[in-house]
């Protein structure tokens, strides 16, 4: 096992509305270790993202400790939240959430405005490389409604790595696509993996599950299962045997 | 965030919504220019009053009755009745900075040139007036003291008198003219001196010998003020506290008992009319500055608009990493390019407006580099306040509570 990458003990997260209490969160463990491709699992409402929130230091814990890459998030101000998540974490939403009317290249830079020490050159050839790397190179300078739900998809994922993260989190990145789309997508990101990047992904599909090596499941607040995946499908070899022929049928 | 990707961020989503941002800036614009046109037109109204004043020389006193009670009811300043010629010979007798002193009665008159007639003002005045003046004749000559002190007929009429009684390019000298039905020799015209600052037409007048007037036309015996002149501007407060002293002592009235007369110089009318044009100027700016107020908050209202509509940008800048300071830039600096833009512009129309006030409706008007300025940091400052509210709420939000924003 590598370093420990995110580092979770009891984590509670509780929301007030008015009178009632909802416990999304109910005392939460959980160690992902650098290179880790871990897939959260569970029902709906069984706090996969309010999870996925707190550790991509989108939302605060109502208790527990949260250790980002060695660092009691907990401590840290809004400022070094912010300069956390620039430069130490991806995250792609089900939703995509691409600035509008902005070309996918520059949605691709959008991190990096916010580097300070990244000259536009710099900009420029990273975010192209990133591009590249979810093999979007030519749609560049489109916009995202001239693109389709996977390509922006892609774009997002683009953008999440373009900072050299240390773990890319993903809430649902299949969960608008079609199923050949979606092994796309996990291909992207099972090739990103074996570059060394730490991956946590969120989904309802057993299917998208086994792409990963680890998968954790959620049930009322709490994790109830964790099991390492025995044989992790492969995306690349299922879409080169998948029967061309079919595809162009639809 | 860097400045110069700041303002690209900036211009492209004033960009995205062109229409609602001219709107915008047209509150800043239409403030701007008012403000510049309205204190042009206070400035050239206030250099005219004071150039047209330098003209008349400085060295000039003018001393009148005060407004006096009788039995409880307040009369107009000047209807008094106690000056009379005496006071006007003992001053000139024992006030040595005083160089020359005229009593002065102005009556209207009718006057009549065969058929055609005219009614202006008669003023009855010692020779010396015009020196004091300073008022030169384009033909004929002054009359004398002995013309006054035989009250004699003669007058001397101003060109809109001419025009109006012998047409424009007449030299009347010698002739004979009546003011209320008595006849006077013309024996000089005045020089051509036009409107004065309150617009009054200086060479509407007839001017005769001062006992003419009050005995022949006005029938009186006091005289309605004085008009002197110092023997050198230095010594106007001499030639003040010698008045003041002579003419306490000629009505009896004690060194500390408030004076029966009220003595204007030049400087002092120069002052109030400067002083009455700069609450001008400042009236005009004020209502043009409301205007301007009016144009911020019309700026406040669309970036508060514009920070609820982006909410998900917002949510979306900060999950990659935007800090609350970058997001309350990227919002200032809009509002800050909208009322810079809007200044730029509104300086523009400003100056022109003026320019048309100025040739078209022949106003004075004087444009200064500070009004300039001072609109423009205005606007600045406009923008600057009335961004910061919104943009504070924009960087406040929390980037959850952002992203999930319906
Ligand atoms: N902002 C919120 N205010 C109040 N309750 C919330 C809020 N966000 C989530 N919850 C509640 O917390 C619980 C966990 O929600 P969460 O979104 O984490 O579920 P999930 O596992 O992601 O579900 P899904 O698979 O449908 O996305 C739910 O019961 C939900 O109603
Ligand atoms: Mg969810």
């Amino acid at each position: 096992m590598g370093e420990t990458i995110i580092s979770v003990k009891s984590l509670v997260k509780t929301y007030k509305m008015g009178d009632v209490e909802v416990h999304a969160l109910r005392g939460v463990n959980v160690d992902i270790v650098k290179e880790d491709f871990a897939a959260i699992m569970g029902k709906s409402g069984s706090g996969k993202s309010t999870f996925m929130n707190i550790i991509g230091c989108l939302d605060v814990p109502t208790k527990g400790q949260y250790l980002l890459d060695g660092v009691d998030v907990s401590s840290l101000s809004k400022d070094q939240l912010a300069a956390l998540r620039n430069h130490k974490i991806g995250f792609v939403f089900q939703s995509f959430n691409l600035l509008s009317r902005t070309s996918a290249l520059e949605n691709v830079e959008l991190p990096l405005l916010y580097n300070k020490k990244i000259s536009s050159r710099e900009m420029r050839t990273r975010s192209l490389n990133a591009l590249e790397a979810v093999g979007l190179a030519d749609r560049a300078h489109h916009f995202p409604n001239q693109l389709s739900g996977g390509e922006q998809q892609r774009v997002a994922i683009a953008r999440s790595l373009v900072n050299d993260p240390v773990v890319i989190l993903a809430d649902e990145p299949t969960g608008n696509l079609d199923t050949r789309t979606s092994i796309d997508v996990m291909g992207i990101f099972q090739k990103l993996n074996q570059q060394g990047i730490t991956i946590v992904i969120v989904t309802h599909e057993t299917d998208i599950a086994a792409f990963t090596k680890r998968n954790i499941t959620f049930r009322d607040g709490k994790i109830i299962r964790a099991i390492e995946v025995d044989k992790p499908r492969n995306a690349k070899e299922e879409l080169a045997n998948m029967p061309v022929l079919a595809e162009e049928e639809l | 965030m860097k400045v110069k990707n700041l303002l690209k961020a900036a211009l492209r989503s004033l960009a995205k919504n062109k229409m609602r941002t001219f709107l915008t800036m047209l509150g800043i614009i239409i403030g701007v220019a008012s403000v510049i046109a309205m204190l042009a037109i206070g400035q050239g109204s206030k250099q005219s009053i004071q150039a047209q004043i330098s003209t008349l020389g400085t060295n000039v006193l003018m001393i009148f009755p005060s407004a006096s009670s009788s039995g409880g009811v307040r009369m107009e300043a000047g209807s008094s009745q106690k000056m009379t010629i005496e006071d006007v010979t003992a001053i000139t007798e024992r006030c040595p900075s005083i160089a020359y002193i005229t009593p002065q009665v102005r009556s209207s008159g009718q006057l009549v040139n065969g058929n055609l007639n005219w009614r202006t003002s008669v003023y009855g005045v010692y020779p010396n007036y015009f020196d004091i003046k300073n008022l030169k004749l384009t033909s004929g000559s002054v009359f004398t003291m002995n013309d006054d002190r035989s009250a004699g007929k003669v007058c001397i009429i101003g060109q809109t008198v001419v025009t109006n009684l012998f047409g424009a390019d007449a030299d009347p000298v010698g002739n004979y003219i009546r003011i209320n039905k008595i006849p006077f020799k013309i024996i000089g015209i005045t020089e051509k001196k036009g409107q004065n600052s309150y617009g009054q037409d200086q060479d509407d007048v007839v001017i005769a010998p001062f006992s003419t007037v009050q005995k022949r036309i006005m029938a009186v015996t006091y005289i309605q003020s004085m008009l002197a002149s110092a023997v050198t501007e230095a010594l106007i407060p001499n030639a003040s506290q010698e008045i003041t002293d002579v003419l306490k002592a000629k009505h009896n009235l004690g060194p500390s008992e408030d004076p029966d007369f009220t003595i204007r110089t030049q400087t002092d009318i120069a002052n109030m009319a400067t002083a009455t044009s700069g609450i001008l100027t400042i009236l005009l700016a004020t209502i043009a500055s409301i205007s301007l107020l009016v144009g911020g908050i019309g700026i406040m209202n669309i970036m508060l608009v514009s920070v609820t509509e982006r909410t998900r940008e917002i949510g979306i800048r900060m999950s990659v990493g935007a800090r609350g300071r970058d997001v309350l830039l990227q919002f200032l600096i809009e509002a800050l390019l909208i009322s810079l833009l809007g200044g730029l512009i509104g300086v523009t129309i400003g100056v022109l407006v003026s320019q048309l006030i100025a040739n078209i409706l022949r106003w004075p008007v004087t444009i200064t580099i500070q009004s300039i300025l001072m609109s423009f940091l205005f606007s600045s400052a406009i923008g600057i306040f009335f961004g910061w509210y919104p943009a504070r709420k924009a960087a406040r939000l929390n980037p959850i509570d952002a992203l999930r924003y319906e």
